[in-house]
């Protein structure tokens, strides 16, 4: 309440003791961050190990992956934070690593969801058994002070433009693998074009972000492609089952392997996201901090460049370009209000019209079991875009320890079916 | 051109359909598989053979089917589709299709923009739904149809899923509810589920479909549809190939397909073996000798017995009536059995209990004098009222006594029965904490139960299966219904049921080790562990749960009857020694004792709680079903020690005499945010000249009519009772609903943030878009921020724009909101000063019951409140009592409003004398996730018991009785047990 300003006299501090990360740690520690998306990932790893750090990203899935997390975590905590706390801990008992010579990275977006809450899940996690192992945040909100990557301008821009690399690679190949002519051949350029980006972050280069997102797309324009139509079938969702296999059952692998083309939208989007929000705090409720303007530079620095590669794409004509960003606002305004920011918020709403206005109504809308947000976001605005969007054909679907893949995948063929139906109607 | 075959594999049934070239149905058949999916697929196209020639078109669907169709290389439809594809050949009138089959339901909307939905993970209900509860009341699914057509009432019970029905039906059963409206209310329990998780939000009407084996079978089931919907018989559609009907749109969708022949169909089939899909664990035993082994060990821990027919002297008897069985025990004052009995309740706990006493009696003949008896257990109170037992004690003292018999330096029991999981650790001789499970992970044993039957066999035969099973399936650890999906995919891959019985016993323990006691490593358990409980009879559990533990425990050999056994252990013990004969029912009285029974509603208040009266024969009564004491008859006790019910109706106060307002009728849903904030907004809106009318007071009722725009299920109750409260305000006719989106809520300067959890914050954003109802118009929502003055005032300006109130109007406004919101709360923090004076001047203990502000709503908190005065609590809440604490710093971050004040309630409570907490939480509210683990750690590093209690739609406090009664007691002990040390300080 607002008079409410009395001081509180006493403090009780309730808090253990958790290791945080020093500089010195910097030198001799491996740091493991989990695998949300393999390819943006392994561009990030290099940008981070170009600042000092030694990074390795998990790629352990195994069902002792998911069995740790069930053991370490709580009933109710959402199924990322099962799977991550999983990853963790199952590679810190394999032996690989020095464990008195490990941490572990996790980003946090510091809003209104339980997502901001991984850092002390994790910390209690790894208490049992691996008390040394300091948890690091990566965070643009200044949580976490003692234990955090420190962001400088340089790294933010690195990291900006890695996130771009990622997503043009994600796009590009997501368009090429369903027709690829000589199976192989998009896995192939996709490799090509990460040794490329990496290179470019390695020895310089990597600013002409036009120029070399360019070169990618002529090698992916490269690949000979059948012509034929497939359903298109878009992912939206909680970030992380959105992207990660681990996450989501290796969904993109089983749509593709139903014959649909998935559409993924950009990681860029989210980021501009959580930008955003700030920027709507100043506008919606007079928020505003000595971080506002900075928030709004970054954000206009970015969407500057998002325009300019969506340009470069429509140019070239090859490709459908990513969504941009200004254009998911528009659509947000459509069907919910820009104030729902915690979680995903209304970027899945967004997502989902826009995906419905470029011709990709086929949607997996995909959550984890329970998750708050998308009760609102998710299943929530389903019936308000099928009333805006005739073609829109959403299937929700929960990721959980112990809902069954074929439960999963029974539903999305059912989704896929209709999605087939509608394809042959268009046809004629 | 080839006839058409449709293969229908579904998660119980297989389903087969011929069409001939014609387009004519000539063949169809529907066969139980058992989970030998494979071998019925096989026996049913054998039947084929020779009746047609041999080549057909074949499609294969089913959520069983998807696997047999990739390894046979035949083409599969999803079976919703092939559903759609038969619709549109044969009813092409239809609007809408509802069909329940085994483990899905679905419902296919035609006309109007055709959708097809299919049930979530979560709601499990349907066919092995009804199977379920038919096993729980112990008749057959045609008996249990029979049974509903004679109802005369329908009770409420959850529809969510079967383990939530279960604890609802469980106490129905208990107090003696009659079966037909308890069959009755199943079958209605499936309906509404169908209508509120699939519908959500679109109405199901116009001429609707009904498809599937169990609208087909079961006659109630259909009047329950028909009666709920409101359909016509003209308009409410029963094919007569309803259980087949899926198999039929798959043989329309193999027209167009290869021919093959039906040879080549079966040798397919029969080359088909396991898939790799489903992880296997370690076979529970290596060799024979290894169990003999484990046997052995095992026979150690026996009671010894004495015969009946013999013997002359005292004893002593203990019932424990629990949820599925009743076990009854005599013993001698040396702890020797004179008597046991153990059996599924039937539904009959009464009649059952007071037979075995007869024939104990009888077998007595005179030589024996009880001189004590007590009973535990769910049927405690019915049992005590009817028979007179001395003592009636909470479950979980009885099995602590039963343990304490064994090792006296017993350290952790873990109880698994039919419904419940029960762990207590102990410390100083004491039950230092309790773990219960929730009604959400109860895969307890009740679950092996329905299983056995459904795979025809008795639950004994099936567990021993998985002894020697060679790869038993890993299950995963949740509740039952995701273990049914996992049995599921086990047998689609070929796992053979022995795999399975193992992979069930193990499953079972390692939900309880791992979901209920939540411990890390096996090592947190202790030393010296006694295991019981009926489920732990089956020695497939017991090695389970000694294999994932790595340690040996402790069972006794009356595992089963622990419960049982401890009560007379107590009865025993607290007997006075000069009481020649207890108090129970004398043979010639038994002999008398009859009773009807009839089920009322009450009429002592608004809540109208569901009565089971029982009337015995020599003019008593037992009341059951009531929530307070004004049910059964007795004056209730003073609520004026009671925050919650204060709280609730002061808040109900500002709907009253309300007075007409110059610019219009606002209706505020009191629900969320408002239990919050409303004494604000009622006040403003008040100032600007608008007439305020508040939502009606939440109910089942309530809750019913806005269900149908529920669009996930899995939220919280909160939530979703908000629905009914925005229908509510449409019927009253109010110009405009307000509900503001809230992103902040108020700060208080004692967390990082001020957030409101994401659902509090954006529900009316749910809601807009899910009622058809509401329009711009009528109903505004302005995200604002009340922190920020000007801000909050210029987007309310905007928010009201027609009405065409001023910037300063508004400011005023809000000004005098604000007046009256801290005028509330002191009030509230006054009253809670008064309670709080009262309690220490009269040594009364006081329960926080701490939650969100929303929980003192009485549907939502279901009364606990009263129950808890009736026990002998005074009752605050943990926002009368937050600002008494000291700041708070916790491990977690600390950025939502009413989770701060938790904290520091917490923080209040574990340094305060005479003070506890028990949490609320909702279920599936996820931040709580979060806060149940720091307000544990801040309560038990003060040496405070935690006790938590999850609450949703379940009407039944049975459960949460016996948490509050073992606090009560845990509570008694360890004050005892202080005094005792400071008597022995003072010596």
């Amino acid at each position: 309440m607002r008079d409410h300003t009395q001081t509180i006299k006493t403090v009780a501090d309730f808090r253990d003791d958790y290791p945080a990360f020093t500089k010195e740690m910097k030198q001799d520690y491996t740091i493991l961050i989990p695998n949300m998306l393999p390819w943006h990932f392994e561009i990030l790893k290099l940008v981070l190990e170009t600042e000092g750090y030694r990074v390795e990203v998990l790629d352990n899935e195994s069902r002792e992956v998911i069995d740790e997390g069930l053991k370490h975590v709580h009933n109710d905590t959402c199924y990322p934070a099962l799977c991550v706390i999983g990853q963790y801990i199952n590679a810190l008992k394999s032996g690989k690593y020095d464990v008195n010579k490990t941490a572990v990275l996790i980003t946090q977006s510091g809003g209104g969801c339980r997502a901001s809450n991984y850092v002390p899940l994790i910390r209690k996690a790894l208490k049992a058994e691996f008390p040394q192992v300091p948890v690091l945040s990566l965070n643009f909100t200044g949580l976490e002070k003692g234990s955090s990557v420190p962001v400088t301008p340089k790294l933010l821009l690195r990291l900006g433009y890695a996130i771009f690399y990622g997503d043009n690679v994600m796009s590009f190949y997501n368009q090429v693998k369903p027709y690829e002519v000589n199976e192989g051949e998009a896995d192939k350029v996709r490799e090509e074009c990460v040794s490329y980006v990496k290179a470019l972050f390695e020895k310089g280069g990597y600013l002409k972000l036009k120029k070399h997102s360019k070169v990618i797309l002529e090698k992916f324009k490269r690949v000979e492609r059948k012509q034929v139509k497939k359903p298109k079938v878009g992912i939206v969702g909680e970030i992380y089952v959105k992207y990660a296999p681990l996450g989501n059952n290796n969904l993109e692998k089983f749509l593709l392997s139903e014959g649909a083309e998935p559409v993924v939208p950009a990681l860029m989007d989210f980021v501009l996201y959580c930008a955003v929000n700030v920027l709507n705090d100043a506008k919606f409720y007079g928020m505003k901090s000595a971080a506002t303007p900075l928030f709004a530079l970054v954000y206009h620095f970015l969407v500057s460049r998002q325009s300019m590669l969506i340009r470069m794409v429509k140019k070239d004509g090859t490709f459908e370009p990513l969504h941009a960003f200004e254009h998911l606002r528009k659509c947000a305004d459509e069907v919910i209000h820009q104030g729902v920011k915690m979680g995903e918020g209304w970027l899945i709403p967004a997502e989902m019209a826009a995906l419905a206005e470029t011709g990709t109504g086929n949607i997996v809308c995909a959550q984890p079991f329970g998750c708050l947000p998308n009760h609102i976001v998710g299943k929530g605005s389903i019936r308000a875009l099928k009333e805006r969007y005739e073609n829109e054909n959403i299937v929700a679907v929960d990721y959980d320890p112990s809902a069954t893949k074929v439960n999963q995948e029974n539903r999305i063929k059912l989704m896929l079916a209709t999605a087939k139906e509608n394809l042959e109607q268009n046809k004629k | 051109m080839a006839k058409l075959l449709g293969i229908d594999v579904g998660s119980t049934t297989v389903k087969l359909t011929v069409i001939d070239e014609s387009g004519e149905i000539i063949y169809t058949s529907y066969d139980r598989h058992f989970s030998k999916v494979k071998e019925c697929v096989l026996a049913q196209l054998k039947k084929l053979y020779h009746q047609y020639e041999n080549d057909f078109r074949v499609a294969i669907t089913g959520s069983a089917g998807l696997g047999i169709a990739q390894r046979c290389d035949i083409p599969f439809v999803q079976e919703v589709q092939a559903s759609f594809i038969a619709i549109r050949k044969y009813y092409p009138q239809a609007d809408v299709a509802v069909e329940l089959g085994g483990e899905d339901a679905k419902i296919i909307f035609i006309t109007g923009g055709s959708e097809q939905r299919m049930n979530g993970s979560c709601a499990g209900g349907t066919g092995a739904f009804i199977d379920q509860m038919a096993t729980l009341l112990d008749v057959s699914v045609s008996e249990l149809d029979e049974l509903a057509l004679r109802a005369e009432k329908v009770y409420p019970i959850a529809s969510r899923c079967g383990v939530f029905a279960k604890s609802d039906i469980q106490p129905l059963i208990n107090q003696g509810a009659k079966k037909e409206d308890i069959a009755a209310s199943i079958f209605q329990a499936v309906v509404d589920q169908t209508v509120s998780g699939l519908a959500q939000g679109r109405k199901i009407g116009g001429n609707v479909l009904f498809l599937g084996g169990p609208l087909f079978f079961f006659k109630s089931l259909r009047k329950a549809f028909q009666r709920t919907l409101k359909l016509s018989d003209e308009c409410a559609v029963f094919p007569d190939n309803a259980p087949c009907f899926i198999s039929i749109g798959a043989a329309l969708y193999a027209n167009g397909g290869e021919t093959i022949s039906l040879d080549e169909v079966i040798s397919r089939l029969e080359k088909i073996g396991g898939g790799d899909n489903v992880v296997y664990g370690e076979p529970l035993f290596a060799s024979r000798e290894e169990y003999d082994r484990f046997i052995e060990r095992h026979k150690r821990n026996d009671l010894q017995f004495e015969d009946i027919r013999t013997y002359r002297g005292d004893a002593y008897l203990g019932i424990d009536s629990g949820s599925t069985t009743t076990k009854l025990i005599l013993i001698t004052p040396e702890c020797k059995i004179l008597y046991s009995h153990y059996q599924t309740n039937n539904g009959q706990p009464l009649e059952i209990v007071a037979n075995k006493i007869k024939e104990i009696y009888r077998l007595a003949e005179n030589r024996i004098a009880i001189r004590a008896s007590a009973v535990t257990g769910y049927g405690e109170d019915l049992i005590k009222a009817a028979l007179k037992t001395d003592f009636g004690i909470v479950e979980t003292v009885a099995h602590f006594k039963a343990a304490l018999y064994f090792n006296p330096n017993v350290d952790f029991i873990i109880d698994i029965g039919g419904q419940d999981i029960k762990c207590f650790k102990v410390k100083n001789h004491a039950i230092d904490s309790i773990m219960l499970n929730e009604a959400c992970s109860s895969g307890c044993g009740s679950f092996i139960q329905t299983f056995a039957k459904a795979m025809n066999m008795d639950i004994a035969q099936f567990a021993s299966l998985g002894l020697f099973a060679k790869h038993p399936v890993e299950l995963g650890s949740r509740c039952t219904v995701f273990m049914n999906s996992s049995v599921k995919q086990a047998q689609k891959e070929g796992a053979s049921v022995e795999d399975i019985s193992a992979g069930l016993s193990s499953s079972i323990v390692k939900n309880a080790i791992y979901k209920v006691i939540r411990a890390k490593t096996p090592d947190e358990l202790g030393e010296n562990i006694v295991v019981q409980g009926g489920t732990f009879m089956n020695d497939a559990v017991l090695r389970s749960f000694e294999k994932e533990t790595g340690k040996e425990v402790i069972r006794p050999a009356i595992a089963g009857l622990m419960g049982a056994f401890g009560a007379a252990y107590y009865a025993m013990q607290a007997q006075s020694k000069d009481v020649p004969i207890g108090t129970l029912l004398s043979p010639v009285e038994l002999e008398r004792f009859a009773y009807t029974s009839l089920s009322t509603n009450c009429r002592g208040c608004t809540s109208h709680c569901n009565l089971n009266i029982l009337s015995f024969a020599d003019g008593r009564k037992y009341i059951s079903g009531n929530k307070c004491e004004r049910g059964a008859g007795l004056k209730l006790k003073s609520s004026e020690l009671d925050l919650y019910a204060y709280k609730y109706k002061a808040l109900r106060a500002y709907g009253e005499n309300a007075e007409e307002g110059k610019r219009g009728k606002v209706g505020l849903p009191l629900q969320l945010v408002m239990m919050e904030q409303l004494p604000f907004w009622a006040t403003f809106f008040r100032t600007l000249g608008f007439e305020v009318v508040l939502s009606e007071p939440s109910s089942r009722e309530l809750y019913f009519r806005g269900q149908h725009t529920v669009a996930s299920d899995t939220a919280c109750y909160p939530a979703k009772l908000i629905h009914g409260h925005i229908e509510s305000l449409l019927d009253k006719g109010v110009d405009f609903i307000f509900y503001p989106c809230e992103s902040y809520n108020i700060d208080e300067f004692d967390s990082v943030n001020h957030y409101n959890c994401p659902v509090v914050a954006y529900y009316p954003e749910l809601l807009k878009a899910n009622n058809e109802r509401l329009t711009d118009e009528n109903f505004v929502k302005p995200y604002v921020d009340l922190n920020s003055g000007r801000m909050a005032a210029k987007t309310l300006v905007k928010a009201l724009k027609k009405y065409k109130v001023s910037y300063f109007a508004v400011k005023r406004a809000m000004e005098a909101g604000w007046e009256e919101l801290h005028s509330f709360r002191a009030k509230l923090v006054e009253k809670a000063n008064e309670i709080i004076y009262r309690a220490t001047r009269d040594d009364i203990p006081v329960a926080v019951l701490a939650g969100r502000p929303y929980h003192v709503d009485p549907e939502i908190n279901h009364g606990i409140d009263k129950l808890l005065v009736s026990l002998g609590f005074a009752v605050l809440s943990e926002d009368a009592v937050f600002e008494r604490a000291a700041e708070v710093k916790v491990n977690v971050l600390n950025q939502w409003t009413y989770h701060a004040r938790l904290y520091r309630a917490a923080e209040y409570v574990s340094r305060t004398e005479n003070m506890n907490l028990i949490q609320l939480v909702s279920f599936g509210c996820g931040i709580d996730a979060v806060t149940t683990d720091e307000v544990n750690a801040i309560l038990t590093k003060q040496g405070k018991l935690y006790t938590q209690l999850k609450i949703d739609e379940i009407n039944n406090l049975g459960v949460v009785k016996i948490r509050l009664r073992s606090m009560l007691a845990a509570i008694e002990e360890q004050k005892s047990r202080k005094e005792h040390e400071g008597s022995y300080a003072n010596d």
